[in-house]
């Protein structure tokens, strides 16, 4: 009942009083570059307001923002925002977004991608950067499958569920992205579906503001292509199963936080704890060895 | 502009061409290298990670691969950094997706490659010069990069102050290909005064946000760039891509884009070509050579000259883009060519090219894993003068 009175809540969000002529997401998105290339009811949509009102709450000036995305359709969300964004390879966003970070300490640097790329293909970047602890978001938007080009099997879908490259049904276990995360020393770890809006800005603006490696996995459906094979209706049919299979337990052990393809999802804010970034451990570590030597690293 | 001192270690030294290469690259500014371990390039890296915490500004980072490393370097360019990795064959080859990146967004950056025997893991501690291809085209599609060869450890200082300048001078990634012997021969290696190294400044636009077009070039078909940060808050793709760097996936964008691309390499060569040429004005051979195998050449041709032999050396300095017109000069002038290198046939097929047909080139070729037989090279020129005959 609680994601339901926080839709009505959403609703009654008080009246826009800016320029009537100005679109709320004027400032935030690339308008010249509308419509966007993502099906309707797709959940990517829903992720990419909910970040820009995180931006807003976190009152962090555009300018220093940096949004690194690596390839598929959640990659495709750094050339729509407006702020400094880079559209790298597929599953190399999290060393770019390392190499920026360290040149330029004083950004805020935001990696939004798929789980394909994030957890696949960019896997042992994702478990070396929260070992090291970059201080980076990672918002990983996990739909069970590679969309982009039309829908096989992903790391991170289900068992049993159909798609063109399992064709009789998934056999493979698939990863639990907070168990993983956690295990590799992030220090922010949530999880939400793209029903949560509420829960998931919160959560963004939490791991923003969060020194270090913070993840924020976003359940998300893909209407059509996930959904679709497996008779799962649409996204707004979705929505509603996330509404009743839900459970929220923040606090929750991440071990407990697998993902089955018809059983209930654990969501929630999993992890916050507090580890030295990597720029600190290593000022700290220099400042101890070279004394004066060293001059602190600031970029 | 001149040099940043804190860079740069002036004064005479006794070191390999692995660490000299990394003085070049401080001297040249780089202030930002992620590497992964592999020989035997690995000294370069070591270096930096020794020197970083004592240069104000600089920063190492190990990263986990090198598919990491080769675009961490990227991500660390549009923060603000000169930046470098450093690899052999094998890590050369993980690269090869990201070589095509900085190509493409146009990220001035050096690939350093101190080349060891190969296929895969092949000869991990010995020489090899196999990747002179893989440096031109590894990466897939079509454009065009810069490649560098030094054959002593004094160049490896020289010229790669010389690979970051002309990376930012057109905007492009540099390889500099090194070889085992290179990077572990120690030599003497002067280090001038700062203010005797001229270093290129990143082309930053003085645009204002709104005015400025990422991606359109100026007349040398080189666009200036922007950092993140700076309030400009555009965006950037590996996708094909317009002047706002706004993806555009069409036949005219393509068409505009990667000849662009292209061009502004070939169109330029002739101001980036470097060679050094010893006694070709009387030759009748010319031996074409780079890198270590340049010093071997060297002895071979004091071997054919006293048997009688006409013979010089074109060494290439800047391999790609290939001075072409010069080989076609001394085609015309009757020269043969033999080609040592320690590959069987890479820039020899370069050579032959470029001589459209009008001279004899002849390949001396190695597998790699020790520098070439002096008398098979010198054999080579001996066949070399009598087919010309």
């Amino acid at each position: 009942m609680s994601v339901i009175n926080e839709l009505k809540k959403a609703s009654l969000s008080p009246t826009f009083q800016g320029d009537p002529g100005k679109h709320p997401m004027d400032d935030f998105l690339r308008m010249d570059r509308m419509p966007h290339i993502w099906c309707s009811s797709c959940g990517i949509g829903v992720s990419v307001n909910c970040f820009a009102k995180a931006l807003e709450k976190t009152q962090i000036p555009l300018d220093n923002v940096a949004v690194v995305s690596g390839i598929g359709c959640t990659g495709r969300v750094a050339g729509y925002v407006k702020v400094d964004s880079f559209h790298t390879t597929h599953g190399r966003a999290i060393p770019f977004a390392t190499g920026l970070k360290l040149a330029n300490p004083k950004l805020k640097v935001i990696v939004i991608s798929g789980d394909g790329d994030i957890v696949a293909i960019g896997g042992n970047h994702f478990i070396n950067a929260a070992r090291r602890n970059i201080d980076i978001t990672v918002i990983c938007i996990n739909n069970f499958n590679y969309a982009m080009t039309g829908g096989q099997l992903a790391s991170t879908t289900p068992q049993g569920a159909v798609l063109s490259t399992s064709p009789f049904g998934n056999y493979e276990k698939p990863f639990n992205l907070p168990f993983l995360a956690e295990s590799v020393g992030a220090v922010y770890v949530a999880r939400w579906t793209s029903l949560h809006i509420y829960n998931q800005t919160n959560s963004m603006v939490e791991a923003i503001n969060k020194p270090g490696f913070s993840f924020v996995e976003i359940i998300a459906p893909c209407p059509t292509i996930f959904e679709r094979q497996q008779r799962f209706g649409d996204g707004l049919d979705r929505l509603r199963w996330y509404c009743d299979n839900s459970d929220i337990q923040n606090g929750a052990s991440t071990k407990d936080a697998d993902i089955e393809l018809t059983n209930r999802i654990i969501v929630g804010k999993f992890v916050d704890k507090d580890r030295p970034t990597f720029l600190e451990s290593m000022n700290n570590h220099y400042r101890e060895k070279l004394g004066d030597r060293y001059k602190v690293y600031e970029g | 502009m001149k040099a940043d001192p804190k860079g740069v270690l002036t004064g005479s030294h006794f070191m390999d061409g692995d660490h000299a290469c990394c003085e070049g690259a401080l001297a040249a500014g780089c202030r930002f290298v992620a590497g992964y371990p592999i020989t035997p390039s690995t000294e370069v890296v070591e270096r930096f990670a020794r020197r970083a915490p004592l240069v104000e500004g600089a920063i190492f980072i190990q990263m986990e691969d090198e598919i990491a490393s080769s675009i961490a370097i990227q991500g660390a360019v549009w923060g603000g950094k000169k930046a470098m990795t450093v690899t052999s064959g094998p890590g050369f080859s993980l690269m090869m997706e990201h070589i095509g990146l900085a190509a493409m967004v146009e990220v001035p950056c050096v690939f350093v490659d101190v080349q060891r025997g190969g296929p895969s893991t092949g000869l991990p501690t010995l020489p090899g010069q196999a990747d002179m291809m893989q440096a031109r085209w590894g990466s897939h599609g079509d454009y065009e990069i810069i490649a560098i060869s030094p054959n002593s450890p004094q160049e490896c200082f020289n010229l790669a102050v010389d690979a970051f300048n002309l990376s930012e001078q057109y905007r492009v990634p540099v390889m500099f290909m090194m070889d085992e012997c290179v990077g572990h021969m120690m030599e003497r290696v002067v280090i001038p005064e700062a203010d005797k190294i001229e270093v290129t400044p990143r082309r930053y636009t003085t645009l204002p946000p709104g005015q400025y077009l990422p991606f359109k070039p100026n007349e040398d078909l080189v666009p200036d760039m922007f950092k993140a940060g700076d309030g400009y808050r555009l965006h950037v793709t590996g996708l094909t891509h317009d002047f706002r760097g706004y993806p555009a996936m069409n036949p005219d964008t393509q068409e505009e884009l990667v000849h662009r691309l292209v061009d502004k390499i070939r169109l330029n060569a002739p101001k980036i070509w470097r060679y050094e040429e010893i006694d070709v004005k009387d030759a009748d051979v010319v031996v074409v050579s780079y890198g270590i195998t340049s010093r071997v050449a060297v002895e071979a041709i004091a071997l054919a000259r006293k048997k009688g032999i006409k013979v010089g050396m074109l060494r290439l300095i800047v391999v790609w883009p290939f001075p072409e017109q010069r080989i076609l000069e001394l085609a015309g002038q009757g020269k043969a060519f033999v080609v040592a290198e320690m590959n069987y046939g890479q820039i020899f097929y370069e050579v032959e090219r470029s001589a459209r047909g009008k001279t004899p080139v002849l390949l001396a070729g190695h597998g790699g894993g020790t520098v070439h037989n002096i008398d098979a090279v010198a054999q080579k020129i001996v066949e070399a003068s009598q087919c010309r005959s």
